[in-house]
């Protein structure tokens, strides 16, 4: 595959993301504003996301989507100001690996209330 | 000095050069390439720079007037002034050849690079070719074609100051006319190379070239539809084929 015809497709794979992410992000500010309402807990806060399955599948999906996008991201603006380092390519792998372990991490944590 | 003369910062040299300042009397009607003519042909006639038609039809008097690149043969004096002050300067992104004659070599050659050229598969023993003048592709074709390859629009553009090997918006403008073009039999060949980094998808969407074409072709508009076209085309193909 070319240069060009991976870059069409990460652009492609970055859109797409992108939309996932702009539902994912209007659906988590709702999910906030409403289990703000009369004050918030740690307790309060896994006592709703503790083995709920639906809950936990929409984070992954949100992990997911963030883990395609962003590195996509950092990885372009890597490459254009600083096109000679070599970085965009590295830097953008270890992200992408960061988000991928650390908020899956977290969607189980809340999941199981901490205990796997 | 009347009251009437305006203070003309011209640069003058190459990569390396500095402004000289001219006053020029202020005419009605005075467009800033009537400044320039003035300045060449009653004070210093070793003065370079580039026109032909006058009118906005061939596109070579382009300059940077006051920061901002502009067709000098129609824009205005009076438009742009700030004060009694003009400033004049070749266009950005492209080598300075003397004074305010850029070289275009660059900016042609990308138009090549972009498969910015027609080729067709009839000879002159074919019938024409009928293309419904409200179809969506001539409609989309129109948009674009009435460019002048002034270079306005990729001295404007931050992509092109920032990535020295980016097509610019001219060379991809075009080739979206072409993508457009039914009669057209190089659209894979065009795909291939308007895509990535050096291409389409390196377009920040900030949109200077749209501002800033004098001809309000909408380049962004035309780059944005190679994106999508490209995109589509390596991930699930398209009329033409895959990339």
């Amino acid at each position: 595959m070319s240069a060009g015809v991976l870059q069409a497709k990460l652009w492609y794979a970055q859109r797409i993301s992108a939309m996932v992410l702009g539902l994912c992000v209007a659906i988590h500010l709702a999910i906030i504003f409403y289990a703000i309402r009369g004050g918030l807990s740690a307790q309060e806060i896994l006592g709703r996301t503790q083995g709920n399955i639906l809950f936990a599948i929409f984070y992954e999906v949100f992990v997911l989507a963030c883990f395609v996008h962003a590195p996509i991201g950092i990885a372009n603006i890597l490459q254009e100001t600083f096109p000679r380092s070599g970085l965009a390519r590295p830097l953008s792998f270890i992200l992408a690996l960061l988000i991928l372990v650390l908020g899956t991490t977290a969607v189980i944590g809340v999941f199981t209330g901490g205990q796997l | 000095m009347s009251n009437t003369d305006l203070k003309v910062r011209v640069w003058r040299g190459s990569q390396e050069g500095e402004f000289v300042e001219y006053l020029v009397p202020r005419n009605p009607n005075q467009t800033v390439l009537d400044v320039v003519t003035y300045i060449q042909r009653k004070l210093d006639p070793t003065l370079s720079y580039r026109f032909a038609c006058r009118v906005g039809m061939c596109g070579s008097c382009a300059m940077t007037v006051n920061g901002v690149a502009r067709w000098t043969c129609r824009t205005h004096v009076s438009q742009i002034l700030q004060g009694d002050s003009l400033e004049i300067a070749p266009l950005n992104n492209l080598p300075v050849i003397k004074d305010l004659a850029t070289d275009m070599r660059e900016f042609f050659n990308k138009w090549k690079g972009a498969v910015g050229f027609f080729k067709g598969n009839q000879t002159r023993h074919d019938d024409f070719a009928k293309v419904e003048p409200h179809s969506v592709e001539r409609q989309l074709a129109n948009a674009g074609i009435e460019c002048i390859g002034c270079g306005v629009c990729y001295a404007s553009c931050e992509v092109v100051e920032s990535r020295p090997n980016y097509l610019g918006p001219a060379a991809l403008n075009r080739a979206w006319t072409l993508t457009n073009d039914v009669r057209d039999v190089q659209q894979l060949e065009r795909m291939r190379a308007v895509a990535g980094d050096a291409g389409c998808h390196a377009c920040h969407t900030q949109g200077s070239c749209t501002e800033r074409c004098p001809k309000a072709i909408e380049p962004t508009a035309g780059i944005a539809g190679l994106k999508k076209l490209v995109a589509r085309a390596a991930i699930r193909g398209s009329k033409w084929g895959k990339l």
